[in-house]
């Protein structure tokens, strides 16, 4: 079965794009059972196994973050994987190639920091898998170990066109955990998995401390009496990396026998002063965006910023250090520690040459995940320019995480993970009428 | 001894009254202009005065006053002033804990009129808002209708109706939200519906005490705050903002408005696309808050984008609105275009920002429309008012511009940025901060 023809085929013209769209609602409104049926359905449709499908994706452009946009472009794609990307009249498709069609062709998104998969759509104890609060200091927490691949929110990131996300232990205490990086084919954890220990989610500022006396807002666990305020919380990261520095020591003894046990905590913790698992900070206020780059520097550390709603005050200092940033959601809500959050910080940012990816964040209330794709237009939309927002879920976003080798871009070789839409992807009124996760087809929409 | 002073500040109030009482005739010209009225314009003029609107139509037939000022908007899109019908903008607050039913409780009287709220809401071409207290309680107070003028005070921002009072509704909400179980909180649904009922037999025996007093004033009941606010809803002249998400809990709101005969408008209404028919039956208006994502909380696990043209198409009334915080004020639009993304027809999307809403708070007669005689409310925008790429340049309300992107001191507020934080956070819900409600439902201490 075709779930694509469920609506009419892809077509070029944006003008029978919304024909199909307006008759495809007409009907459905026209019962009230319909529309019942078809919301579950629509929605959060189980997706067919065609991976081992044979396609090729048309495209009236093709913006491939890999060399230049092709104008009637052609992406093959066999056993999952991306065979060649070339224009249409110079790229013979195959016989028996499954042909999807597309205004706009690009690489599938990718969501930089995410919290789907732990932080379920119904907002229940049961679904909340993304802050263990027993305590503030929890490295050892692997993301690998509580994502649930079929959590519908998972499959609504996909349908605007998201294949890949670095998901995990939210920003809301000191060390919350590990994230993982993971495709959105929403199978299983230990099937969909890119990077089971991708990186470690520390927070710095409000959101990473936990208040003793009240509610604790969005701060961090609440059995815990520390950290309850910025420095303390440094004083406490700090404290636990001299700690990882010195059981790296004692693992090295000659002396078998004076070896200590196996520590989860300070084996996670050494990952970030080896590099090959960064800590990832969440810092939003200019203070402590500072305080991360300070603590990098003592500790020889590989991180990651994150959130960085302050990042234009302290701009120089996070260019010099070299580190990516994550930038926090465009349209994230301007409370506390994000109280200067601007929409023309990602454009700031890349301007100075600073790596940057997009993300969804955490959300605790509604909505219960942002989309990355509306992030990254409204970022568009104000001063980091379509091409520089497109690479900032795509190509730049894989340089980011370390993936891409695997995706990120349209090439052969790659994996086929593609988005197709009926227009400029980061228009409003544009929809996503399909997502390639791997070879599979997503097209359960238009969305 | 000191005349100086004294006759410095008379000529400053002469020269303020003379321009209340007359200001200069204006024209903007040159933009396509969408009226809401009618078909848009292709090359429009707009002329007002004294802060109402005196024409709008084509260039070359629409005279131009001599004198004028003329604005050239040439490559621009001008549209009536948007309204929001349901924000917390301004940090209000409505009923405390003390109990589920507060209709003595006055968003009038905790409104921080500088808040960066309001700036916030200027910037994304909102001209009228509907402030509401948070939906925690059954009844959580009295509502105000805004002009988003420039203000000192919360007193420079409300609109006066005939009788003098304050444009404003009644704020109720049915569902979880208020279903605390403590403090004569409603445990259920059905608790919730029966306290709610009870409440409006009480104004109905109130009012009709007044009635047999006949003006004798030995003979009216004790002043009751609250039930005179019940009355004046069962009366007609204050609209019920209902905030209701689940089919069921609307359908509730249909059943209590039918047997005590109140207007009401349903807001959210996350699974109004599940009675469409009936809500369109009881023509009964809706005002719908877009979100990136359905969830959050278990009652709005179903909603859908397609809500608004589900509704639409059966008829309703719709309008959006912000629920600022919960989406920014900024992005109104957005909420417009993401229905149009979802099968609603473009020109009720844009009506939902407009027309529709000033209907929804009952002021129609004076706003979401560009018609002679209208406020003179209204935006400048750069772009198509559906595309991401647009961006709010101007807006007026009642013939003063209250921000223009151009200025460095507007701009920080449309984009952000270091000095456009809030000042404080609106109180949503049911306890003493969103943030709060959003701990709880994450199992936090409340």
């Amino acid at each position: 079965m075709n779930l694509m023809n469920r609506y009419p085929s892809p077509v070029s013209s944006r003008n029978s794009r919304s024909e199909s769209w307006r008759s495809s609602s007409t009907w459905f409104a026209s019962s009230v059972r319909c529309a019942a049926l078809l919301a579950m359905t629509v929605t959060f449709a189980t997706p067919l196994a065609l991976r081992a499908e044979n396609i090729a994706v048309t495209g009236e452009t093709v913006y491939t973050m890999a060399g230049a946009t092709i104008r009637h472009g052609v992406i093959l794609i066999h056993d999952g994987k991306i065979e060649s990307v070339g224009p249409a009249d110079t790229t013979k498709i195959p016989a028996g190639y499954r042909v999807l069609s597309a205004t706009v062709v690009t690489p599938g998104l990718i969501d930089a920091h995410a919290t789907v998969g732990l932080s379920g759509l119904l907002n229940q104890a049961q679904d909340q898998d993304m802050l263990e609060k027993s305590s503030s200091v929890q490295p050892e927490l692997r993301a690998i170990d509580a994502y649930n691949a079929k959590d519908p929110l998972v499959a609504w990131v996909r349908s605007y066109g998201v294949t890949t996300v670095n998901t995990g232990h939210a920003p809301a205490a000191l060390i919350s955990g590990q994230t993982m990086i993971v495709k959105t084919f929403g199978r299983t954890a230990d099937e969909d998995v890119i990077n089971p220990a991708a990186m470690t989610a520390v927070t710095l500022g409000r959101n990473g401390l936990t208040v003793v006396e009240g509610a604790p807002g969005q701060g961090g666990p609440s059995a815990s009496k520390s950290p309850g305020n910025r420095s303390k919380a440094v004083a406490m990261l700090r404290a636990e990396l001299i700690k990882a520095q010195e059981y790296a020591k004692k693992r090295e003894a000659k002396d078998e026998s004076k070896r200590p046990g196996r520590d989860l905590k300070y084996e996670t913790l050494l990952r970030a002063i080896d590099g090959s698992q960064p800590l990832l900070i969440n810092a939003n206020k200019q203070q402590d965006i500072v305080s991360a780059l300070r603590i990098a520097k003592e500790f020889n550390l590989k991180i990651v910023l994150d959130g960085c709603a302050d990042a234009p005050m302290v701009i120089d200092q996070i260019k010099a250090s070299g580190f990516p940033v994550i930038v926090h959601p465009t349209m994230q809500r301007t409370y506390e520690d994000m109280e200067n959050l601007s929409v023309e910080t990602a454009g700031k940012l890349h301007a100075a040459g600073i790596p940057i990816a997009m993300q969804s964040s955490y959300e605790a209330y509604v909505p219960k995940t942002r989309v990355v794709l509306f992030e990254a237009a409204v970022a568009a939309a104000n001063g980091l320019g379509y091409e520089a927002a497109l690479a900032s879920v795509t190509s730049d976003a894989a340089k980011l995480l370390g993936i891409a080798d695997r995706t990120g871009s349209l090439a052969a070789g790659k994996d086929a993970d593609i988005a197709l839409y009926d227009g400029d992807p980061f228009e409003y009124t544009s929809h996503c009428i399909g997502t390639i996760v791997g070879g599979e087809v997503f097209a359960d929409g238009p969305h | 001894m000191h005349p100086r002073p004294l006759s410095c500040l008379a000529a400053l109030l002469v020269l303020a009254a003379s321009v209340g009482a007359q200001e200069k005739t204006q024209v903007f010209q040159g933009a396509q202009i969408i009226p809401i009225a009618g078909e848009p314009i292709a090359h429009g003029v707009l002329v007002i005065t004294d802060g109402k609107i005196v024409a709008v139509g084509s260039v070359g037939q629409v005279a131009i006053p001599a004198g004028a000022e003329i604005h050239d908007a040439t490559g621009k899109v001008l549209m009536p002033g948007l309204i929001d019908s349901h924000s917390h903008i301004g940090a209000g607050s409505g009923g405390d804990g003390s109990g589920p039913i507060q209709p003595d409780a006055r968003v009038l009287d905790s409104l921080d009129a500088r808040d960066a709220s309001i700036q916030k809401a200027r910037a994304g071409g909102i001209t009228t808002v509907n402030v509401m207290p948070g939906s925690g309680h059954l009844i959580s107070g009295q509502t105000l209708y805004l002009k988003l003028r420039e203000a000192r005070t919360v007193d420079d921002l409300l609109i006066k109706l005939p009788d003098g009072s304050n444009a404003g509704g009644l704020k109720m909400a049915n569902g979880t939200n208020s279903m605390r179980g403590t403090n004569g909180f409603p445990g259920t649904r059905a608790k919730s519906a029966a306290l709610v009922r009870e409440e409006y037999i009480k104004a109905q025996e109130y009012r009709d005490k007044i009635k047999r007093a006949n003006g004798d004033a030995e003979k009216m009941p004790p002043r009751d705050l609250a039930l005179e606010e019940i009355v004046e809803v069962l009366d007609g002249k204050r609209i019920v903002q209902n905030h209701t998400h689940r089919h069921d809990d609307i359908l509730t709101v249909l059943r209590l408005s039918k047997e005590f005969g109140f207007k009401v408008v349903l807001h959210h209404v996350s699974e109004g696309w599940k009675v469409a028919d009936e809500i369109a039956a009881a023509h009964v208006p809706c005002s719908v808050i877009m979100i990136d994502s359905p969830g959050g909380k278990l009652e709005t696990k179903d909603a859908d984008w397609r809500t608004p043209a589900i509704l639409e198409k059966a008829g309703v009334l719709v309008g959006f609105h912000t629920d600022d915080p919960i989406c920014d004020s900024r992005r109104f639009l957005r909420s417009a275009a993401l229905a149009v993304r979802a099968g609603m027809t473009r020109k009720g999307a844009l009506e939902a920002v407009t027309i529709a809403n000033a209907k929804i708070i009952g002021l129609d007669a004076r706003v979401g429309s560009l018609e002679p005689g209208k406020d003179a409310d209204f935006i400048i925008l750069s772009a198509d008012p559906l595309s991401v790429y647009a961006h709010v340049e101007q807006t007026w309300v009642e013939g003063r511009k209250v921000f223009d992107l151009s200025k460095p001191a507007d701009h920080l507020y449309a984009v952000g940025g270091e000095g456009a934080g809030d000042s404080r956070r609106a109180q949503l819900c049911c306890f003493t901060s969103a943030w709060d409600l959003i701990a709880a439902a994450n199992g936090g201490a409340q």
